[in-house]
């Protein structure tokens, strides 16, 4: 008999566990509230099912324990019973998977006044970009990532100019303002992952992928690869700095774009030259 | 042996086409079963010690190889998780570990459990013991190509191992071996580890074949007389259906693995495009690391069912015969399995929700994923259906079978979350994908072979394994894996990142170190606990209690060889003739609380069978 007991206190120790866990989410700090409660509503009605599921267990192995003598019920098939079941639980996998795609549709649909950032990856550091005045990101190439133009943007794009450059692996957002994120990567898979933003993408080397949020809590934030890229993986993390309009217009006057970049170059270079004639 | 018996099968099928009833209104032709139509196979019988125990033919013995062999890697396994665990919940005291040895660790842990644990165990070991048994058959259909079959299963293990030894170790690029990272620099084992890695695949799936074809033809043409394919027992349904599976999955598996190898050693690119390397532009462009996701997730989603088919067929078995009822809803459980199996080659690309391919796939595979958990529901729900007004033995046997539906409604469950592509999004590549696939597709189907070992143990050796020692080993096991899982998925909510050497000091990980060191505590348990099962096998195989003939009072044909353990060739004289389905377990009427499949209805005319 005590295994039925045992049985029914790791169900109940289960369902504790779930409401006294220290462990859970953090709190979120993106408009992608919709993914919590999607998680929210597939726990309760999976919960629900597994400890439905165990409990009918439990009774039968107490109720149905083997007795000498006694026969079992012989009855090969109920197809009333059957027919019910497959038609209760196609009704509540429907129930799941409709908000999930209703959800999906958003997550695909990027709002079109999303700040395009272009996050660039490699093993193992992240580097960023953002539309200059023009609002549009130049087109890069891998093969002209050097020294000079390590973003490797095509110089004939006039697009490309006025792009802000960040070299650093922490990106600042605006408080409430949707984002962009355009991955790509010059060497492998990486992913570009903010748990407290829920969304996630791979970047992968060769095409360029995306996804959208709208940060929408002012602080500090910890950037993590989520794609195993090699021995460095794990210490490929980065930084997010979500601010306030002024705060982060502030600080986007003080980066430098990519023309401002080609200019200190050529004066390096001019004053190398000198220097050499000297 | 064809040429010994022929003579007396044709008399078998004679007397049973005139056999006449005794009085109560039998009908003559009541116990009519269509003669033979083919003579039987001759078998090769080996005759010196390599020829019946190494290079051996019979499949009893191949099975038993299969089985020794998987273990053994198994145990391989099972040390490099604890060297992950230490690493994970101590790192204090794994100060010998670098992150190359972690990520080695983790990849030959995931490749071994997956391919050559579980898939190797199921389908070679149990597949090939059973099969020809269960079916009626006196052995597999080619009992050569089985031998070379098993030999290239040592190979390919060989290869593997051999990897360990080669200068940078085994490949580190995690079990999915996802280019371009598995064959660059930065990457522990770039070099010889991930090409020994492709070829020991590569061979595997060459044997894999062998054998498979095997399975399938004996299951389609060697079934005796009578066993029509609608009595065949679960198990043996389980394993068709995952061996067609395999049949068709592994070659997407091999083509990538070969693929790979070009890219690696011809520098062609198959799955490399332009790649800057340390300041270079590599030789590679123009090829899609996406397309080997496709590739092996083709292979890679079947091949969770290619382990779970057959649990599934075996622990409808098992619960069936120590519950004393038949499988409720069995034509239900077959169809379930094949539209499950047919299912899963449309499902793939869940994995690859955040891959980076085209967003809009995502509508299609979510949709066709949470499709397949209505045929597994069904399963489910007929498991304990069975239990429902049975005579449940609370053995051994039937533990390992609650436990299993514990842990795989549990793991099936948070499939449903990982399976539905907005929820996946923030819980894949955490410690929640870790919890839900060690929970349906690890320890599930660990629990329903542990079952099946305490279940056909007394059938391979003749003697009985210790309940008491089952016991411990059962509730250790099972609380042990239970408390290592279920609350690893709270990790996985937090957002911990898998395939992560070290957490460093995030602030909302901070919080995961106290479960680290929990999770990795019962995993060393775990662990040891079956060395339990080890010294159970040493111990009754010379001092167990004899089990005789069909200790568990079973219906299906294993149980019903004249010798036990079953002798080369099965069946002695005669072929076994089926009436009836394997499951007639306590029908109205019938004097024991069970039918074997052999009995013809005129022994039992009085019961209500409803189906045969």
């Amino acid at each position: 008999m005590h295994a039925g007991i045992i049985f029914f206190l790791v169900i109940l120790g289960s369902v504790l566990f779930h409401i006294f866990t220290p462990w859970y989410w953090t709190d979120i700090a993106s408009n992608w509230q919709s993914m919590d409660d999607t998680i929210t509503l597939t726990f309760w009605v999976g919960g629900g099912v597994f400890v439905a599921v165990c409990l009918f267990m439990i009774y039968c192995v107490f109720k149905f324990s083997y007795k000498e003598g006694r026969k079992a019920e012989y009855k090969p098939e109920d197809k009333k019973l059957e027919r019910i079941l497959t038609w209760a639980t196609t009704l509540g996998v429907a129930a799941l998977l409709a908000p999930g795609l209703i959800v999906w549709n958003q997550y695909v649909n990027v709002p079109k006044n999303a700040i395009h950032i272009d996050v660039m990856a490699w093993q193992w550091g992240w580097q960023y970009r953002l539309p200059g005045k023009d609002g549009k990101l130049g087109n890069t190439k891998i093969v002209n990532i050097n020294e000079d133009n390590p973003f490797g943007i095509i110089l004939e794009d006039p697009n490309g100019k006025d792009d802000i450059l960040i070299q650093s692996d922490v990106i600042h957002l605006k408080n409430n303002r949707p984002v962009k994120i355009l991955l790509r990567s010059v060497d492998v898979l990486h992913n570009w992952y903010v748990p407290q933003f829920r969304a996630k993408m791979d970047a992968v080397p060769g095409v360029i992928t995306y996804y959208w949020f709208e940060p929408n809590k002012i602080g500090e934030y910890e950037v993590l690869c989520a794609e195993y890229c090699g021995v460095g993986h794990y210490a490929m993390r980065g930084g997010v700095k979500v601010q306030s309009k002024q705060d982060y217009e502030n600080w986007l006057e003080e980066q430098e774009t990519f023309s401002d970049l080609i200019a200190k170059q050529n004066k390096i270079e001019f004053n190398e030259k000198k220097l050499a004639k000297k | 042996m064809s040429e010994d018996f022929k003579d007396k099968n044709i008399i078998q099928a004679q007397s049973s086409e005139t056999i006449s009833g005794s009085g109560s209104g039998v009908s003559p032709d009541m116990d009519y079963v269509r003669p033979a139509e083919i003579p039987e196979q001759d078998l090769y019988h080996g005759h010196s010690f390599i020829t019946k125990w190494v290079f051996c033919q019979d499949a009893k013995v191949i099975g038993v190889q299969y089985f020794c062999l998987a273990t053994f890697t198994g145990i391989i396994g099972l040390i490099l998780s604890w060297l992950m665990r230490l690493q994970l919940g101590f790192p204090e005291a794994a100060g010998f570990m670098t992150a190359e040895h972690y990520y080695q660790f983790v990849t030959m842990h995931g490749m071994i459990m997956v391919v050559y644990f579980l898939t190797a165990l199921f389908l070679g070991g149990f597949g090939n013991y059973l099969i020809p048994l269960m079916v009626g058959a006196r052995d597999m259909v080619f009992p050569y190509v089985n031998m070379v079959s098993f030999w290239m299963f040592f190979v390919a293990v060989g290869v593997l191992l051999a990897s360990f030894f080669v200068p940078g170790g085994p490949t580190g690029s995690g079990w999915t071996l996802y280019p371009p990272q598995a064959i660059l620099e930065g990457t522990p084992g770039s070099g010889m580890g991930i090409i020994l890695m492709c070829v020991s695949l590569a061979l595997f799936v060459i044997g894999f074949t062998m054998g498979g074809l095997n399975y399938l033809i004996t299951i389609l043409q060697a079934r005796t007389r009578g066993m029509t394919l609608m009595r065949l027992p679960l198990t043996v349904w389980g394993i068709f259906t995952a061996t067609v599976l395999a049949m068709l999955a592994f070659p997407a598996l091999l083509v990538s693995a070969i693929m790979m190898s070009l890219d690696k050693l011809l520098g062609t690119s198959f799955f490399m495009p332009t790649i800057l390397k340390a300041g270079e532009v590599l030789e590679y462009g123009g090829g899609s690391p996406i397309l080997f996701q496709h590739l092996f997730w083709f292979f890679g989603h079947p091949e969770v069912y290619i382990v779970a088919l057959p649990a599934f067929g075996i622990v409808s078995d098992l619960i069936s015969v120590h519950s004393r009822k038949n499988i409720f809803g069995y034509r239900m459980m077959v169809w379930a399995i094949v539209g499950i199996g047919a299912l899963s080659f449309f499902v793939w690309a869940h994995h690859m929700y955040v891959s980076g391919m085209n967003p809009w796939f995502g509508f299609f595979f979510a949709t066709t994923t949470l499709i397949i958990a209505v045929p597994t529901a069904m399963k489910v729900y007929n498991w304990i259906l069975t239990l429902w007004r049975g005579n449940i033995r609370m053995n051994t046997v039937m533990l390992w079978c609650l436990g299993f539906i514990v842990t795989f409604v549990n793991g099936g469950i948070t499939g449903i979350f990982l399976g539905n592509v907005t929820v996946d999004v923030p819980l894949s590549d955490t410690y929640f994908v870790i919890a839900h696939f060690h929970m349906v597709m690890g320890i599930a189907p660990l629990m329903v072979i542990m079952g099946a070992v305490y279940h056909w143990f007394p059938l391979v050796t003749g003697r009985m394994l210790s309940e008491k020692l089952g016991k411990w080993h059962f509730w250790a096991t099972f609380l042990g894996a239970y408390s290592i899982y279920f609350p690893m998925h709270y990790l996985g909510f937090i957002g911990v990142p898998r395939r992560y050497f070290e957490m460093y000091d995030s602030p909302y990980m901070t919080s995961a170190v106290g479960m680290n060191e929990f999770i990795s505590t019962a995993a060393f348990l775990v662990g040891a606990a079956q060395f339990i099962l080890i010294f159970n096998i040493v111990k009754s195989l010379k001092i167990g209690k004899p089990a005789g003939k069909n200790p568990w009072k079973a219906n299906s044909l294993e149980w019903l060889t004249p010798s036990v353990p079953p002798e080369h060739g099965n069946w002695g004289e005669r072929l076994p003739v089926v009436h009836r389905w394997a499951y007639d377990y306590s029908v109205p009427g019938a004097k024991d609380d069970f039918i074997v499949q052999t009995t013809p209805p005129s022994e039992v005319v009085h019961t209500k069978v409803e189906k045969t």
